[in-house]
Formats: C-alpha cells, structure tokens, sequence
C-alpha cells in the first residue's frame, strides 16, 4: 500500500465529529486511507459510516475540532464542488445521474464542454468514449441514461469519478442492487481502479465483499471509532466483535437441511403472466413454509410478487389463496385480504420520509384500527410503534422522529414493521435484508422464522445466493420470465449457491420433477 | 438473538430528538406567526402617525405626557377596524382551507374563484325563486361540491396534471357563472340568509365564526383522521401510498370536492355580504390569494408536509397587509407590488430559518 513514493497517506481523517441536534451520529472518527487502497468501512446499522463519507464528500460539515488531510495538507471541505475539486468522489446508494441526459452529458455533469459558449456535444462524447471503453462498457456515450440498468449506471458514475481525475473514491453499499454476476464485474473493475493508483473506500454489510475486496477493515460503532485491521488480521469472528460488541452465534437461523413445519397450500400462483417481463409462472407457498424466489436481476422476480400484490395488471393467470381463487385488483384489497408485500425500494416505493417512525410503522392500519368513524386511533397506534421498535430493535431516538434522518438499516425495519402490522397470511418479501447490518439481517432471519412457526406462508426475493440457501425450505429458480426449475432440498435436487446459479443462468434446465 | 446493550434502541443519551422533532412541528406551524404580529405592529405605529400628521409630531406629543392620547390614536389595532380584517379574511381562509387539503397532496386547485362565482349565481337565482329561496344556501355548496368532483375526478381516474385541469375549470366555469345568469348581476335586496354577511353573534361576526370552524374542522379532519393521515401520505409518497394499501383516488376525489365545496360556501359567505352576484366580476383571483395563503402558511409545494393554522396565519397576514395598506393611505398600485413582495420575502425568511434550523 505505502509502497508508492509517497510519505503520506492520501487521506487522514481524525477526530471527525457530528451531531444533529443532541443524536450524536459521529463522535471522534478517524480515518487512513493510502493511494492503491481498497479500505472497508464496516459497522452496524446507523454507526455513523454514510455520515462519515458525506462529511468527506461536503454533504455535511463536521463539528469544529476535527481535522481533514488530503496527501498530508490540511483542507477545508466546505461543499460538494469543494470535494470533487480535491479529487474526492462518491458513489451512493441513491445514485445521482439525471436520467434525461446521455451518458456523455451526465460523466461532464457540472463541467460542461463548450465552444463559443454552445455546448459542444460531440468533443464530450469524443472525450467519454476512452474512459468508458477503459472500463469496459458496453454501451457508448449517446445512450440516454434512463436506458441502461443499475449496474451500467453505477458503470457512469465511476466513469465520472474517472474522468473528474478522483483520487479517492468512496462507494456507499454499490452491491445492493446488483446481481452477482454485476457484482463480480463491479470487483475486477474496482481491483483495476486500485491498481492504477486510485483509493477506495467501500462501504459495504456484506462480509464475503469485505474479505474479497478489502486490504484493510476499519469499523465504526454507535458514531465511535473501533479500529483498523489489515488483510492478515482479518476474521469474521473478530470482525462481528468489533462491530456488534459481542459474539453472533447461529446467523442463519434454519440449519442447513432443517425444514420448518409446514401446512396447508396458502399461495397458489397458476400461469401468471404481465405481457412483458413476466412470461409463465406457476408457484405454491404452504402455510408455515419459507419459499425463497432465485434469479437473476431483471428475470421477473419483482415484476411476478407486484401481480401477486395487485400492484400491477397482469393479463393471464389464476389466483388461488388456501383453496379459493380470489381476484386481487388493487394493493388495498390485497391488503385486506392477508397478503403483503415489502418493496425492494423502499425510498422511492415504501416509506414516507417526511412522516414520522410513528405513522410510517401505522400507515396500513390506521383505518383498521379506526373502525366505521374514520376517527384515529392515537392510543393503539402509539403502542404499536413503540412494540414494534422494541421488537425490531429500532434505532430511534422516538417514535416522532421524521424516517428520513434514520440510517438505511433502520428504514428497512421501518417499512418491515408496517407490513408486519397487518397481520399477514402470505408474505411477499422483496429483498428484505438489502442494507441491513448483520446483527439486523439475523434478527430478520429470526423474524422469518417465527413468522414462518406461526402459519405465514413466506416467499422471499433475495439476490444473496447464501440468504437464499440459508432461510428457504425450497427455492424457485426465475428465468426470462419462467420457472426455470425448483429446488426442494432434497438429494436430488440440493439447495446449494451452485444449484441455484446454475438454473439461473440456464446452464442446467430443470432440477426437481 | 440474545440482549443488544450496546445499541439498544432508545438510548438515554437520546431522548432529546422525539420533543425536539415535535419542537420543531410546533415552529414549523406558528413559522409565520412572528410576521404577522410584526405587521400588526407595524401598521399601528404607522397608522398612529398618519393620525397626528409626522412622525415629529407624534414624539412631541409622546414627550409632552400625551402618550395613551397617541396611542388611541391608532386606528389599525381598533376592535371595529380588527373586526373588518377578520371579516375580509372570512373568505379567503374557507377558500384556503379547501386548497391546503389540496396542496398537501401536491396537487393545486386554480379554479375556486371561478367556482365562487358560479355557485353564488346558484345560490342567489334560488334566493329569488318564493318557494325554493331555502334552497339556497345547501345548492351554493352543492354546486361548489359539483365542480370539485368534477376536477377531483379528471385528476384521480384519468390521472391528468392538477393544474392543466384546473386551469381549464377556471376558465370554462368562469364561463358558466356567466351563462347562469345571462351574463348579467343577480341581486337580491331582502336576501334571506343576508345575516351571514352581516350580522353578528355577541360581536363576532358570522362570517368569522364560520371561517373559524372550518378552519377547526380541517384541522380534526387532517390530524384526527384516517382521511386525514392518507392525505399527507399520499402528498408525501405516492407510489408508497397505493403500496401501503391507501386508494389514492379517493383520496385525491376527496381533496379537489372538498376544496370546490369549500369555495360553494365562500360563495355563499360572499353573496351574502353583497345581496348580489356577478358571473363575470365575482371571485376575480381569488385562488391566487387562497395559494399565498397556504404558501404563507409553510406548507410545501410538493406536499406531504404543511398545517391547517399554517393557513389561517397566512390567510390572516394577506388580510392584514390588504387592510393596513388601504389604512395608511397608500395607492393601490403600491399596495399590489407591496403585497407580492411581502409574500416572497416571508417565504423566502421562512425556507432560511427551516433549512438553517432543520437539516444541515
Ligand atoms: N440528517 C440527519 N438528521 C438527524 N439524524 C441523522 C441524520 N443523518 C443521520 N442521522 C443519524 O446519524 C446516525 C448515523 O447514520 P448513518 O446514516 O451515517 O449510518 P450508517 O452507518 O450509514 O448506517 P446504514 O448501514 O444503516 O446505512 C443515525 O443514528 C442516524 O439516525
Ligand atoms: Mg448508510
């Protein structure tokens, strides 16, 4: 790492600080990262890493008493313009391309090229295509944003940090959305970014990135400062310790080969079919039953749960719940028939920022609670937000604090508690972990679990092929469309990552009969 | 999973942020409170002034002992003179009630002046008919109710922009406000329900109590109800609306006939002032004055977040400035630059002391 010329790290951060208001989401961070550096950033959820980077990106401004220092000189980072003018560039969750522009538009966001006072939209596209091509898209510097995938804008936004000559580059949780396959694309990408001098700070939950990506861990816990360690010292136990302050033991709660009790058919989905995305699916859920839904990104896995929900109009397909066919027209009579569903964007699809914990946990029950009169409950909505912090560990300074300011993590509780709040018969749950720390993950697994114990019929949308394997009794492969096959478990048809990439890429056809 | 100590969920050193965040949700609703009372003020010293002829001669006068002369003498703070405020304010407050509702779904309602006129033609053609005259007041509201659901409808089920829809009802119900009354002024000298214009109960004036109440009731309607939650949830989020099961066009039909009904019944506060009413001139801008209202107020454009005494603050501050204006003698073309700016200056204090304040 230090084997380059330089004598001093291209980034120090010491005693980094913030608060909003009295929470205290920062208190003394600190921070080394040298150039050809892959550094994690570790912590549960709310330690305070995204505030971290969006001190580092000027987004925020840290208390007085810390202290930034870019290749050993103090800086000043007073604003977004500031950052990117010292090299700094950030990738974030939310990614912030405009949609409407070209790609070629969107990499000079901000630096556009003119002559005599015209934009100059070909000597941009001209310029863009190298550093696209270095990074190895497949598309070119006129295709419309809106046009590509997630992966392939995450692709843009890189190549912007690229051509903006950033030194350091920050990507906060960049796997979330991605498929494996993406991801795999996203590594070797990042490895060619380090090797050619760049730092990168990688937020991310998920171990296995970390011990793939990662030359040195450094973890953040409740705003606080725990430690570094390099690649050598690295150990999950040791890592987990670190960020949860004691020792996870069962994480995945089903043990491999254990099925959960399970009852009558609940869920049956015959034919369905939207027209587009979603060509032939047919599938069952039990009661009791955890039924996890494989695929990869873009075969139809999310597109199949909204039918389901009522969320869109499919044009074939039968309905069947505990032997009855029903018509679900709309998300209110899905509802109100027992059958929920948890988006996988839950900024955009699934919470309300400005309300509070509060109405945002109650939103599906306030008319049930209300009755004929339509007058609100006050007194069982604020028992059941502060049960449901309690039980899902929120963390929350209250119930009346606005969703907006909780880390992701505890959004995604949020948005869980609410669903769960209906009381459901058949769960749709669409990558319900996205985000979530591990200590969270587990408790959610915990959660299925009992779910599951209790009769719910569970289907689960999860791209984390070891989510999958671990919590499901039985796994439906999506392929294009369709079922590309089933696996029960069994000794034919196993439930390994291998199995399920396999059906889900087309390499084997059909598993279980 | 066992016990989490390190982490638990609501900290003691945290308690501070849940009364701070409804701290704030009470500034945020008096927010413009503290401009209004500055205008007050202001027009009384300026009314005083204007009343002993200069400003030397009123700190003579104030030095020579004469201090409760000066300040009596002050016409702006008089309980006739605050009495006319509440009473222009009456209207508007109704006509921003309906609009805040609307607002806070992000939508807007340009066509309650239009509706106003319409539904005051209504009211006072039934007032003139000897047997029907009863009918007046409840088909003034039923017309306003009428248009509502009409743009209600044309928002909701054909999902057209708010505003393009409005902005064609202010046009072509304007139009037929005109056509009711043969596109000339309807007068009615012994109007039956005349009282609500202009009589009074123990000195509050009907048009007040009225205002008042609705007011009041928008305030149940949106803090104590389900209705109420659903509106700010669908202003807040839409798409995460109809996923949580809420029927956003309900919703959405509920605020644009509320926000008509709401204008048939300025239109009968109005018709009942002027014993007459005119489809051509009635209600003239109305929704611009209604909109200050609600901006004033601090509820946001895009919806989701704002408050019902947002408005009646707003409502009153436009009054207040309309009134201590014409008080103080200036002309009316100042009075229309004055306005305007003032609203853009209280806006923009009031985004500055938000975002300062709130998020960093
Ligand atoms: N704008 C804000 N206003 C108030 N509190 C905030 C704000 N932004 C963050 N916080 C608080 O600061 C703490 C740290 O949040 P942060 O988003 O940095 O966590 P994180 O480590 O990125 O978590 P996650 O893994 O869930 O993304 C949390 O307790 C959060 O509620
Ligand atoms: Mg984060």
């Amino acid at each position: 790492m230090a084997s380059t010329a330089d004598t001093a790290p291209i980034l120090e951060m010491r005693e980094i600080r913030k608060t909003f208001f009295t929470v205290k989401a920062l208190t003394g961070v600190e921070l080394t990262a040298w150039s050809g550096e892959i550094h994690a950033l570790m912590g549960e959820n709310g330690a305070g890493k995204s505030t971290l980077m969006k001190i580092l990106s000027g987004a925020y401004r840290a208390d007085v008493g810390g202290e930034i220092k870019l290749a050993g000189q103090p800086v000043t980072i007073d604003g977004p313009l500031a950052a990117k003018r010292l090299g700094i560039a950030v990738i974030y969750q939310e990614l912030s391309l405009s949609p409407n522009l070209t790609v070629a538009e969107n990499i000079h966001l901000g630096r556009e090229l003119s002559k005599s006072g015209l934009i100059d939209r070909a000597r941009m596209e001209r310029d863009s295509a190298p550093v696209l091509e270095r990074l190895g898209a497949d598309f070119g510097p006129k295709t419309l944003v809106s046009d590509l995938s997630i992966a392939e804008r995450q692709l843009v936004e890189i190549a912007r940090a690229v051509h903006a000559d950033a030194r350091i580059l920050v990507m906060d949780e960049p796997t979330t959305a991605l498929s494996s396959r993406e991801t795999d694309r996203l590594f070797s990408l990042v490895r060619q970014l380090k090797a050619e001098g760049m730092a990168i700070i990688y937020i991310s939950h998920r171990m296995n990135e970390v011990y793939e990506l990662a030359d040195r861990v450094s973890v953040l816990r409740d705003g606080g400062y725990v430690g570094t360690l390099t690649r050598a010292e690295l150990s999950a136990e040791r890592l987990v310790k670190m960020m949860v302050g004691r020792d996870i033991s069962g994480f995945y709660k089903k043990a491999q080969g254990e099925h959960h009790k399970t009852g009558a058919l609940m869920l049956e989905v015959k034919d369905f079919a939207d027209g587009r995305r979603v060509k032939n699916v047919s599938l069952t859920v039990r009661a009791g039953e955890v039924v996890a839904l494989a695929g990869l990104v873009g075969s139809g896995r999310t597109e199949l749960a909204r039918l389901v929900f009522g969320a869109d109009k499919r044009i074939s397909g039968d309905l069947w719940l505990e032997g009855q066919r029903v018509e679900l027209h709309s998300p209110s009579a899905a509802l109100a028939t027992g059958v929920a569903y948890l988006t996988e964007d839950r900024k955009a699809q699934g919470l309300f920022l400005d309300m509070s914990v509060h109405d945002n946990i109650n939103l599906a029950v306030f008319g049930r609670d209300a009755g004929r009169g339509g007058v609100l409950d006050l007194g069982s909505a604020a028992r059941r937000a502060t049960t449901a912090i309690e039980v899902l560990k929120i963390r929350v300074a209250g119930p009346h604090v606005e969703v907006g300011t909780l880390s992701g993590g505890n959004q995604q509780k949020v948005l869980l508690s609410r669903l769960l709040e209906t009381a459901p018969r058949v769960l749709l749950l669409d990558e319900p972990t996205r985000g979530v720390d591990i200590g969270a993950k587990s408790e959610i697994y915990r959660l299925i679990d009992e779910l599951a114990a209790r009769g719910v019929a569970i289907l689960v949308i999860s791209s984390e092929l070891p989510e999958v394997v671990g919590i499901s009794d039985r796994v439906v492969v999506m392929r294009d469309g369709i079922v590309a096959g089933e696996l029960d478990g069994s000794a034919e048809a196993p439930i390994t990552q291998e199995a399920i990439m396999e059906l889900a890429t087309g390499a084997k056809t059909t598993a279980a009969a | 999973m066992t016990e989490k100590p390190e982490s638990a969920p609501a900290s003691t050193a945290q308690k501070g942020p849940d009364s701070r965040a409804r701290f704030q949700s009470v500034v945020r609703t008096v927010g413009m409170a503290p401009i209004l009372i500055l205008l007050c003020l202001l027009f009384e010293v300026l009314s005083i002034v204007n009343a002993v002829g200069s400003w030397s001669e009123a700190f003579n006068q104030v030095m020579n002992g004469h201090f409760w002369d000066v300040v009596i003498s002050g016409r702006f703070a008089s309980a006739q003179n605050l009495s006319i405020v509440a009473q222009q304010a009456a209207v508007n407050m109704v006509l921003a009630a309906g609009m805040t509702f609307v607002i806070l779904t992000g939508g807007i309602d340009l066509s309650v002046g239009s509706i106003l006129a319409a539904a005051a033609m209504v009211a006072l053609i039934f007032s003139n008919i000897p047997d029907l005259w009863w009918l007046a007041i409840p088909m003034g509201v039923v017309t306003g109710l009428i248009f509502g659901v009409i743009n209600g409808s044309l928002v909701a089920y054909l999902r057209l922009p708010p505003f393009i829809v409005t902005l064609g009802a202010l046009t072509a119900v304007r139009g037929i406000a005109r056509l009711i009354g043969d596109d000339k002024t309807v007068f009615n000298a012994d109007l039956q329900f005349a009282v609500i214009g202009n009589g009074a109960v123990y000195g509050v004036p009907w048009l007040v109590i009225i205002a008042f109440a609705v007011i009041l009731v928008s305030w149940f309607v949106l803090r104590r109800t389900v209705l109420g939650v659903h509106i700010y949830a669908v202003g807040g989020n839409e798409d995460a609306a109809r996923l949580s099961g809420i029927k956003v066009p309900l919703v959405l039909l509920f605020v644009y006939g509320a926000s008509g009904a709401l204008a048939g019944l300025g239109a009968v506060m109005q018709a009942a002032r002027l014993y007459a009413a005119n489809g051509l001139q009635l209600g003239q801008s109305y929704e611009l004055d209604a909109i200050a209202a609600v901006i004033l107020g601090g509820t946001s454009f895009v919806g989701g977040i704002g408050s019902i005494w947002g408005t009646l603050i707003g409502a009153l501050i436009i009054a207040v400035l309309s009134n201590g204006l014409v008080l103080i003698g200036i002309s009316d073309i100042w009075q229309f630059i004055i306005k305007g700016l003032v609203i853009i200056g209280a806006v923009a204090l009031d985004r500055y002391r938000l975002s300062s304040s709130a998020r960093t």
